[in-house]
C-alpha cells in the first residue's frame, strides 16, 4: 500500500519537470494520492502541460495566492474538478522582484520587499486558509523552504521573506493544530530548478554544498526533497508539526 | 523518423505562434528567440516541451542556453533526432 493512498493533496508551484513539485506530484500519485496542480496567469499553461508528464495527467486550478478573489473561489474550483476534499496540501511558491535580489540588499524599496514576503510567505498562511474548508479531521501542509537562519550571498530579502515563511509556519502549527492541521517545511539545498536558476548568485550555492554536505548533494536530483514533502504529506510524521526538515544533505549541521 | 531542416523548421514554427502568437511568417532560420522574436524565459520553456514532445527528442537545459536562433533549434532537433 502506498504512503498516501486514499489522500487527495493539492500541489502548486509546478512549472517544469524540473520542479520539485513536478517531482512531489509524481511521488504522491505513485504513493496512491489524487493530485490536483494550481498554476496562475501565464504559467498556467506551462503547468498544464507539465502536468501531461505525471504518471496520470492532474487538472490545474487556478490560483494566484496573492488574489483575495482566487483564495475565496479555490474550493469552488477544486469542485468543479472533480475534487471535494484535502488531505494535504504543498507550498511551493516564491517570488522576489529582481531589485529585491543579487546585492541590492541596502537599497532595495519597501514595495519589492513588500511583494516578496507577499507571495513567499504570507501566501503560506493565505493557501492554508483557503484550503481549510476542504480538510478533514486531518491535514498536512508542507512548505518547500530555504534555510534562513543565516545570511545567504545575493539571497538577500529572499532570505527575509524565507525567514517569516519559516515562522509563519510555526504559528499556522499553532493555530491550526487544534484542528488537525501539521504544518511543517522541507528545508531543501539547492536544486536546478526554473525557480532557482532565476537567482543570480546560485552558483555560490552549488559551492557551499559541494564542500560542506557530509553525505553529498546532488543539484540535478530533485527527488530527495520531494520524498521529504511526501514523507510529511504521509501519515507518518504524525506528532510532528511546526519543524522543518533538512533535506539539504546535512549542510545545516555542519560548521565548514 | 528523421525529418527533414524544412519541415522541422515548419514544424517549429507552428509551436512557436501557437505559444507566443507571433506570425508563421515572421519565424525564420536566422530569427533570435529573445532579440528578434521577442520570447521570455518562460515561453521558452514552453516551446521547448513542446518541441520535444513533437519531435521526439530530448533538448536538456544546458542545451537550451546554446539555442539563440530558430535555425539552433532546429539543427539541434534534426541532429537529435537523426
Amino acid at each position: 500500500m502506498g504512503l498516501l493512498e486514499n489522500k487527495t493533496i493539492l500541489v502548486t508551484g509546478v512549472l517544469t519537470d524540473a520542479s520539485i513539485a513536478f517531482h512531489v506530484a509524481k511521488l504522491a500519485q505513485e504513493q496512491g494520492a489524487t493530485v490536483v496542480l494550481s498554476s496562475f496567469g501565464r504559467a498556467s499553461r506551462l503547468t498544464q502541460r507539465t502536468s501531461g508528464r505525471l504518471p496520470s495527467t492532474a487538472p490545474v486550478v487556478e490560483l494566484d495566492v496573492t488574489s483575495e478573489e482566487d483564495l475565496a473561489a479555490l474550493p469552488d474550483r477544486l469542485r468543479e474538478v472533480g475534487i471535494d476534499k484535502l488531505d494535504g496540501v504543498l507550498h511551493s511558491i516564491g517570488f522576489a522582484p529582481e531589485a529585491a535580489l543579487g546585492g541590492n540588499f541596502l537599497n532595495t524599496a519597501w514595495e519589492d520587499v513588500a511583494t516578496a514576503v507577499h507571495v513567499s510567505a504570507f501566501s503560506l498562511k493565505s493557501l492554508t486558509m483557503a484550503c481549510l474548508p476542504l480538510f478533514g479531521d486531518k491535514a498536512s501542509v508542507v512548505g518547500l523552504d530555504f534555510d534562513a537562519t543565516v545570511a545567504w550571498p545575493k539571497y538577500d530579502w529572499m532570505g527575509v521573506a524565507k525567514a517569516a515563511f519559516e515562522s509563519t509556519s510555526r504559528y499556522l502549527a499553532r493555530d491550526l493544530g487544534p484542528r488537525g492541521v501539521r504544518v511543517n517545511l522541507v528545508a531543501a539545498g539547492p536544486i536546478a530548478t526554473m525557480a532557482a536558476k532565476s537567482i543570480p548568485g546560485f552558483t555560490d550555492f552549488e559551492h557551499v554544498w559541494a564542500t560542506r554536505a557530509p553525505i553529498g548533494w546532488d543539484i540535478s536530483d530533485p527527488v530527495p526533497a520531494a520524498q521529504g514533502c511526501v514523507a510529511l504529506l504521509s501519515d507518518w510524521f504524525p506528532a510532528t508539526t511546526g519543524e522543518i526538515v533538512h533535506v539539504d544533505g546535512g549542510v545545516h549541521a555542519i560548521g565548514a | 523518423m528523421a525529418q527533414s531542416e524544412q519541415e522541422i523548421l515548419a514544424g517549429l514554427a507552428d509551436i512557436v505562434n501557437e505559444i507566443t502568437g507571433v506570425a508563421v511568417a515572421d519565424i525564420a532560420s536566422e530569427k533570435s528567440f529573445t532579440d528578434d522574436l521577442d520570447i521570455d524565459s518562460l515561453s521558452m520553456v514552453e516551446v521547448v516541451m513542446a518541441a520535444e514532445e513533437k519531435f521526439g527528442v530530448e533538448i536538456p537545459d544546458e542545451e537550451v542556453k546554446n539555442l539563440v536562433t530558430v535555425g539552433d533549434a532546429v539543427s539541434y532537433i534534426a541532429k537529435a533526432s537523426a
